[in-house]
């Protein structure tokens, strides 16, 4: 330990004499046997920083490579930077799932903000037989992994179908919909505890005004829950964007004729897949890419939001 | 208050919770019921058979190292990722220089947050993807070109990290703790911000190490926090099924080479949907169903501790 002026973060050490022993005494305790801990321990984060950034950026650098290069070495740099395989991948479908993603996402992210502030709203403010049954429904939903819902989810979807075509498989209106009833015990349970917490004279206040139960809500109880409903709101997007079972299993196409719906996640696999058979991995990665892309920008504006977001999500 | 009070509640709740009961709550309830039945998911046409199904599961030997499987992630999973989120939890919170300045992180403590939680924001299909890539069985793979510039392994014979049965259930386990270290360090973090600066000084000023701080301050007061992070991860690792369906080897949702990566979820899904035995496989789902809630109240019990309110 023959320095601690780059360690130390706030308060510079006082400059001491030439003369005078270059360790102070007292400050130093805290880290004292940290010497070598520190050393370790920095090089561990830094080591840790490179492992998540690394594979990351080596498949941005794989989508300018070409495909010998890439099979060739992990180490080789691209030779030209060219935007084909973007190209490739954009019009091999990447353009038409991100298309499919976001109008299931804005439907999607809608109304389950929605129908989860609705439905959390009342069970959280009002008094009523049943209130406890539903709020313990709507939680014990969180537990299970969807898959075990799966066939008994696929068959009821087809059902719908056959009510209107609208709501089937491979329908934007079903994935939607699906998607909000699977997010709902999360949205519910997270709002829930927040409406609880804000204060009641507001509400009353407004009800003293003649304001209508609906009205209440809308204008006075939904703008005071804002930072709530921005952190789950957070916390859908990112859910859905990313699901994978669900889409996989409701939104193959059922017959040859049917447009391809597939969302982002779900044609990333496809694209594996075909460029794996046409060999054609720098256009997989572009395709990578082009999906991590909007996520990237989206999480590095609003970090903190996202990771307050989720885990104070967790916490409750 | 009262004025139409119930017209109201009705009319915010019957949409989200006719929505919830068609989709969420029928189709599990319908799985418990499938599981007493030999149905093939195909047809409709199915018949009661009672408990055969699960007499039969527990003779079913892939089941069996399936279950095996995910009782080696529940026991590696939660502790690797919950030491490496701690370490680096208290290294950026607690863990800087005490100095005059007081108690705070490492420098580029922000950094390393931003950088270690960003996995957990990208999809299954994307680590999925994006891992097939790095164990690649050629040089190509990052993996394997490290190791070969390193001189580890020789060019020639580069590791079949996904296709080489001691590896490819760790490989997968790998993908796990590399994408959720970031979520629980973040975890963490909040909780050890709500612990007072000031015990943390108390005990600098009585002469304490960071090794001390760490085991007598904040690991007892983060017990809860800890605590829930462990039902998470044992909940993940009793499911794992994006991960090992989409990255190992195996014809129907992975589980190879010859079963060495085999989880139940998998087990579940080949059964349900490639060999048409719903009702076999809805059986599975509740076995599933009910480990995890004996898991998640058992560590909650036996976790329990006084709360230490401060």
């Amino acid at each position: 330990m023959t320095t601690n002026t780059d360690l130390t973060t706030e308060v510079p050490a006082p400059r001491d004499s030439p003369a005078a022993p270059r360790r102070p005494a007292k400050e130093q305790r805290f880290a004292d046997g940290g010497g070598v801990l520190n050393v370790f321990s920095h090089g561990f984060l830094a080591l840790w920083a490179v492992m998540i950034i690394a594979p990351l950026v080596w498949i941005v650098l794989g989508s300018f490579k070409t495909d010998a290069q890439i099979g060739g070495s992990a180490w080789s740099w691209p030779a030209h930077w060219g935007f084909s395989a973007f190209s490739y991948a954009w019009h091999q479908g990447i353009a038409n799932y991100f298309a499919n993603t976001l109008i299931v996402l804005v439907g999607s992210v809608t109304l389950t903000m929605l129908l989860g502030a609705m439905a959390a709203y009342v069970l959280a403010r009002y008094e009523f037989p049943g209130n406890r049954v539903i709020y313990f429904f709507f939680v014990a939903g969180a537990m299970f992994p969807v898959y075990l819902a799966l066939v008994p989810l696929f068959f009821m979807v087809k059902n719908l179908g056959q009510i209107s075509p609208l709501l089937g498989l491979n329908s934007y209106l079903g994935l939607i919909l699906v998607y909000v009833a699977y997010s709902l015990p999360f949205t519910v349970f997270f709002l829930y505890s927040f409406f609880r917490s804000l204060p009641t004279a507001v509400h009353e206040a407004a009800m003293i005004d003649g304001c209508s139960h609906t009205r209440a809500f809308f204008q006075v109880m939904v703008p005071m829950a804002k930072s709530g409903l921005i952190s789950v709101g957070i916390f859908n997007v990112l859910g859905q964007w990313n699901q994978y079972l669900l889409p996989v299993t409701l939104m193959q196409q059922q017959h040859g004729g049917d447009p391809d719906r597939s969302v982002l996640t779900q044609g990333l696999l496809n694209l594996a897949q075909q460029t794996g058979y046409a060999s054609n991995f720098p256009a997989l990665f572009a395709g990578m890419t082009i999906a991590m892309l909007p996520v990237l920008v989206v999480y590095l504006s609003f970090q903190r939001q996202v990771q307050a977001g989720l885990t104070s999500a967790t916490l409750k | 208050m009262r004025h139409r009070k119930y017209p109201f509640i009705v009319g915010f709740l019957i949409i989200p919770v006719v929505l919830y009961v068609v989709l969420v709550i029928w189709p599990y309830l319908q799985t418990f019921g499938y599981s007493l039945t030999d149905w093939s998911g195909a047809s409709q046409t199915m018949h009661f058979i009672g408990l055969r199904n699960y007499t039969q599961l527990f003779g079913d030997s892939v089941f069996r190292t399936a279950l095996l499987h995910n009782m080696l992630l529940l026991l590696v999973l939660p502790v690797v990722t919950i030491l490496l989120a701690l370490f680096f939890a208290f290294m950026l919170n607690v863990g800087g220089r005490g100095g005059t300045g007081g108690v705070q992180g490492v420098r580029g403590a922000g950094f390393y947050k931003v950088v270690f939680f960003f996995p957990q924001v990208l999809s299954v299909a994307i680590l999925s993807v994006l891992f097939q890539a790095v164990y690649r069985t050629d040089q190509g793979g990052l993996l394997n070109g490290v190791l070969v510039k390193l001189g580890v392994e020789s060019a020639d014979h580069p590791w079949q990290w996904l296709a080489d049965p001691n590896f490819t259930l760790w490989c997968v386990m790998g993908v796990l703790v590399w994408s959720g270290v970031g979520f629980y360090l973040v975890l963490f973090s909040a909780a050890m911000q709500s612990i007072p600066r000031d015990i943390y000084e108390a005990a600098l000023l009585d002469g304490a190490k960071r090794t001390q701080t760490f085991f007598t301050i904040t690991l007892p007061l983060l017990w809860e926090t800890v605590q829930t992070a462990w039902v998470y991860l044992a909940i993940a690792a009793m499911d794992a099924f994006a991960l090992v369906s989409t990255m190992t080897p195996g014809a129907y949702y992975g589980g190879g080479p010859n079963y060495h990566s085999e989880v139940m979820s998998t087990y579940l899904m080949r059964n349900f949907i490639t060999f048409g035995k719903a009702g076999y496989a809805c059986a599975m789902g509740v076995v599933i169903f009910f480990i995890t809630l004996i898991l998640s109240v058992v560590s909650l019990r036996v976790t329990r501790r006084e709360r230490i309110e401060y």
